[in-house]
C-alpha cells in the first residue's frame, strides 16, 4: 500500500517542480527607472507555449506596460500553466497585490505560423475584461505581443496604447550610415537606408507608410521621401544650396522644409510629390526646424531673426511670427503632443543640451531629464510619452521619458552612434 | 498507468483552481476574435505584416582637381561666420583660378559638435555663403558656385574639445 502513496507524491512534486521552473519574466532588455505616482499593478503570467516560440511573448508585454509608466509588474511565474481558457484562483493575486493578471498562449499551427491568445482578469473583482488572439507569422510575434499590450493598456486605463507603432532612428557605424525602422520598443530593426554619407531629420508620415528624411549622399543636403514597405523613394527637394528639415502637414499633401536656395536658411512648402517650392518665411536670419500643428493649421518653427534661436508659431500659410519660449537664449527642435497640449524641445543651459516640456496655455515649463547632451524629441502618438536622444553612460541612446521625467526606459538600438528618432504614427 | 493519469488530472484541477472567487457564468465562452496579425492564409507564414525593403544609397562622384598647392580651407572663429583676414589671401587664389577657368565650385560650411543638427546646418550655410559673397566680391560669377551645408557631420577631427572644434569649424572649396 505504501508504493502507490509515494508514486502520488512524486507526481505532484513533479508537476509542481515544472511549474516553478517556468521561464524568468524579470529578464527582459529594457532599463526601466524610477517611481510613478499611481502605477497599476499587473501580473503577467508566462504565456502556455512560449518557452517553444522565439519570443517571450508575456516579458514583451510586460516590459511594454512598464515602460508606459503606467504600470507596475507582479512577478507573474508562479502563473505558469495558466492559459486564457484557465479559470484561475484569483485569491494568491490578490495576495501579491496585482489588481489584473493577463494570461495566454502560443500555439504554432500547421503552418508555421503561430496563434496567440490572452485573457485578461480582473483579480479585485473576480472577472474576465478582455480576451483576443491574432495568428502571426513567425517574424510578427513581437507584433502580437505589442498589440496584446495595447489592448490591456487601453482596457485598463482609458487610452490607446503605443506598443504596436514603429520608431525611425539614424546610426553611424564608422563611415556607415543606417536609417532604422524598429518596434517602440526599440526591437527588431530593419534597415530602411544604408549610405556612406549622413542621413538626419527622419519624418514619418501621418500614415506610417513614408519617411522623409535628408540625405547626404549627393554631397549636399537633399531631401527624400520614402516609402519603406517597397523602398521607392523620391527626391523632394534638390534646391541649389542646402535643403533640409522636412515636415510633413497632417493631411500629408505638403511638406515644410528649409531651402537655401535664395540666400539664407528659409522655410518653404513643397507639395508631397514634388514640384515647385512656395516660400513661406522671410527673414534676415535663420528659419528651420518647421512643424506642423495636429489641426494643420499652424506651424511652429526655429528662428535666430532675434538674435539667438527660438521657438516661433506662424499661420500654416505663412505671416506673423509669435514667439513661444522665453526662457533661456538657445531654444530649437520643437515636437508637439498630438492634443497640441505639450511643446517639448532641446534648450542650451549653461552649455548643456537639455530636454524641456512647456505646457502651453501656461507657458510652464520642466526639465524631465538629467542628462545634458538632449537631442531629437518626438512624442509618442497617445502623447504619454517622448522619445529622444541623449548620451549616457559613455555612449549614445535612445530614450524615453514620460513627460513628468518620472518614468525613464533606454531602449536597445542597433550597433553605433544612435540619434534623431522620430515616433510613427498609430497603426491603420 | 490509469492511477497515474488520475493523479495528474488531479494535480492539475488543485493548481487550475476551480475554488473560490470566479463564477463559471462570469468566463464567456470564446470572445476571440482571432485577428490576423500577418494578413493571407496558409502558405503565406514568412510574410511580415510590416515589410522594410533596404536601400543601398550609391555613393557620389569625388572632388576634382583645382587650383595647384593653394588651400582649401578658410576656419572660423566660434559662432562666427565672418572670412578673417588671414584668409583672404586663400580666396584670393580660388578666385583667381576660377576667373580664368571655366569651372564651378561648391563652397562646403562645417561647424563644431556642439548643438542641434539642423541649426547647425544653417550655420554652416552661413560660413559657405560668407565664402560665395567673398568670392563673388573678386569677379567670380555668382552662377559658378553653389554653397551647401554640411553643418556638424562631417567633422574633420573627432574630440570634445576646442583644438577638434576650431578645426571644424570651417568651408571648404570643392572642385566637382
Amino acid at each position: 500500500m505504501s508504493e502507490p502513496v509515494l508514486w502520488r507524491r512524486r507526481e505532484l512534486a513533479a508537476f509542481l517542480g515544472a511549474v516553478a521552473a517556468g521561464p524568468a519574466l524579470a529578464q527582459f532588455r529594457v532599463e526601466v527607472t524610477g517611481v510613478g505616482l499611481t502605477q497599476l499593478p499587473i501580473a503577467i503570467a508566462p504565456f502556455r507555449g512560449e518557452a517553444e516560440v522565439p519570443q517571450k511573448v508575456a516579458s514583451i508585454i510586460q516590459a511594454d506596460l512598464e515602460r508606459s509608466g503606467m504600470f507596475r509588474a507582479i512577478d507573474g511565474t508562479a502563473g505558469a500553466g495558466l492559459d486564457e481558457t484557465s479559470r484561475p484562483d484569483l485569491a494568491p493575486w490578490r495576495q501579491r497585490t496585482a489588481d489584473s493578471l493577463a494570461v495566454g498562449s502560443v500555439t504554432r499551427l500547421a503552418d508555421g505560423r503561430f496563434d496567440v491568445r490572452f485573457r485578461l482578469w480582473d483579480v479585485v473583482r473576480g472577472e474576465s475584461l478582455a480576451a483576443d488572439g491574432f495568428v502571426a507569422a513567425p517574424g510578427d510575434l513581437r507584433l502580437a505581443a505589442h498589440r496584446i499590450a495595447d489592448m490591456i493598456y487601453e482596457k485598463l486605463t482609458g487610452e490607446k496604447g503605443v506598443f504596436s507603432t514603429r520608431i525611425a532612428y539614424v546610426t553611424k557605424a564608422g563611415p556607415r550610415y543606417n536609417l532604422w525602422v524598429a518596434d517602440a520598443d526599440g526591437e527588431n530593426a530593419q534597415s530602411a537606408l544604408a549610405s556612406n554619407e549622413p542621413i538626419i531629420s527622419p519624418a514619418w508620415s501621418a500614415s506610417g507608410r513614408q519617411l522623409a528624411y535628408v540625405s547626404f549622399e549627393s554631397r549636399k543636403p537633399v531631401v527624400y521621401v520614402h516609402e519603406i514597405a517597397s523602398g521607392s523613394r523620391r527626391l523632394i527637394a534638390n534646391f541649389r544650396g542646402s535643403n533640409s528639415a522636412p515636415a510633413w502637414s497632417p493631411d500629408g499633401r505638403t511638406l515644410a522644409v528649409t531651402l537655401t536656395r535664395d540666400g539664407g536658411s528659409q522655410l518653404y512648402t513643397i507639395a508631397s510629390t514634388g514640384g515647385e517650392a512656395r516660400r513661406l518665411t522671410q527673414s534676415a536670419g535663420i528659419d528651420t526646424e518647421p512643424l506642423y500643428s495636429a489641426d494643420g493649421r499652424s506651424i511652429y518653427f526655429v528662428s535666430d531673426r532675434g538674435g539667438a534661436p527660438q521657438i516661433y508659431r506662424m499661420p500654416a500659410g505663412g505671416g506673423a511670427a509669435q514667439r513661444v519660449t522665453f526662457t533661456g537664449s538657445y531654444n530649437i527642435s520643437p515636437a508637439l503632443s498630438p492634443d497640441g497640449r505639450w511643446l517639448a524641445y532641446i534648450s542650451r543651459i549653461s552649455g548643456a543640451f537639455k530636454l524641456q516640456v512647456m505646457e502651453l496655455a501656461s507657458g510652464n515649463v520642466t526639465s524631465p531629464t538629467d542628462t545634458t547632451a538632449d537631442e531629437s524629441p518626438s512624442f509618442a502618438p497617445n502623447g504619454r510619452l517622448i522619445i529622444y536622444a541623449t548620451r549616457q553612460g559613455g555612449g549614445e541612446a535612445l530614450m524615453t521619458t514620460t513627460l513628468d521625467g518620472k518614468i525613464k526606459a533606454r531602449l536597445p538600438g542597433r550597433g553605433g552612434d544612435i540619434r534623431e528618432p522620430d515616433w510613427g504614427p498609430f497603426q491603420r | 498507468m490509469k492511477k497515474r493519469v488520475i493523479l495528474a488530472l488531479a494535480a492539475a484541477a488543485v493548481l487550475a483552481g476551480c475554488a473560490s472567487g470566479v463564477k463559471l457564468d462570469d468566463v464567456p465562452v470564446d470572445d476571440r476574435t482571432g485577428a490576423a496579425v500577418t494578413p493571407g492564409g496558409p502558405g503565406t507564414g514568412d510574410a511580415s505584416a510590416r515589410p522594410v525593403q533596404p536601400v543601398q544609397a550609391d555613393p557620389s562622384a569625388t572632388s576634382g582637381p583645382g587650383p595647384a598647392n593653394v588651400s582649401r580651407i578658410v576656419y572660423f572663429d566660434y559662432d562666427s561666420y565672418v572670412v578673417k583676414p588671414e584668409f583672404q589671401s586663400v580666396i584670393d587664389a580660388h578666385a583667381r583660378y576660377l576667373r580664368s577657368n571655366n569651372r564651378n565650385v561648391v563652397i562646403e560650411g562645417h561647424t563644431d559638435e556642439r548643438g542641434g543638427r539642423e541649426y547647425n546646418l544653417a550655420l554652416g550655410q552661413r560660413r559657405s555663403e560668407a565664402v560665395r559673397r567673398a568670392l563673388g566680391l573678386l569677379g567670380v560669377p555668382d552662377s559658378r558656385i553653389e554653397a551647401v551645408s554640411f553643418g556638424e557631420e562631417k567633422p574633420a577631427t573627432q574630440g570634445g574639445e576646442e583644438s577638434a572644434w576650431a578645426q571644424n569649424r570651417r568651408a571648404e572649396i570643392s572642385y566637382r
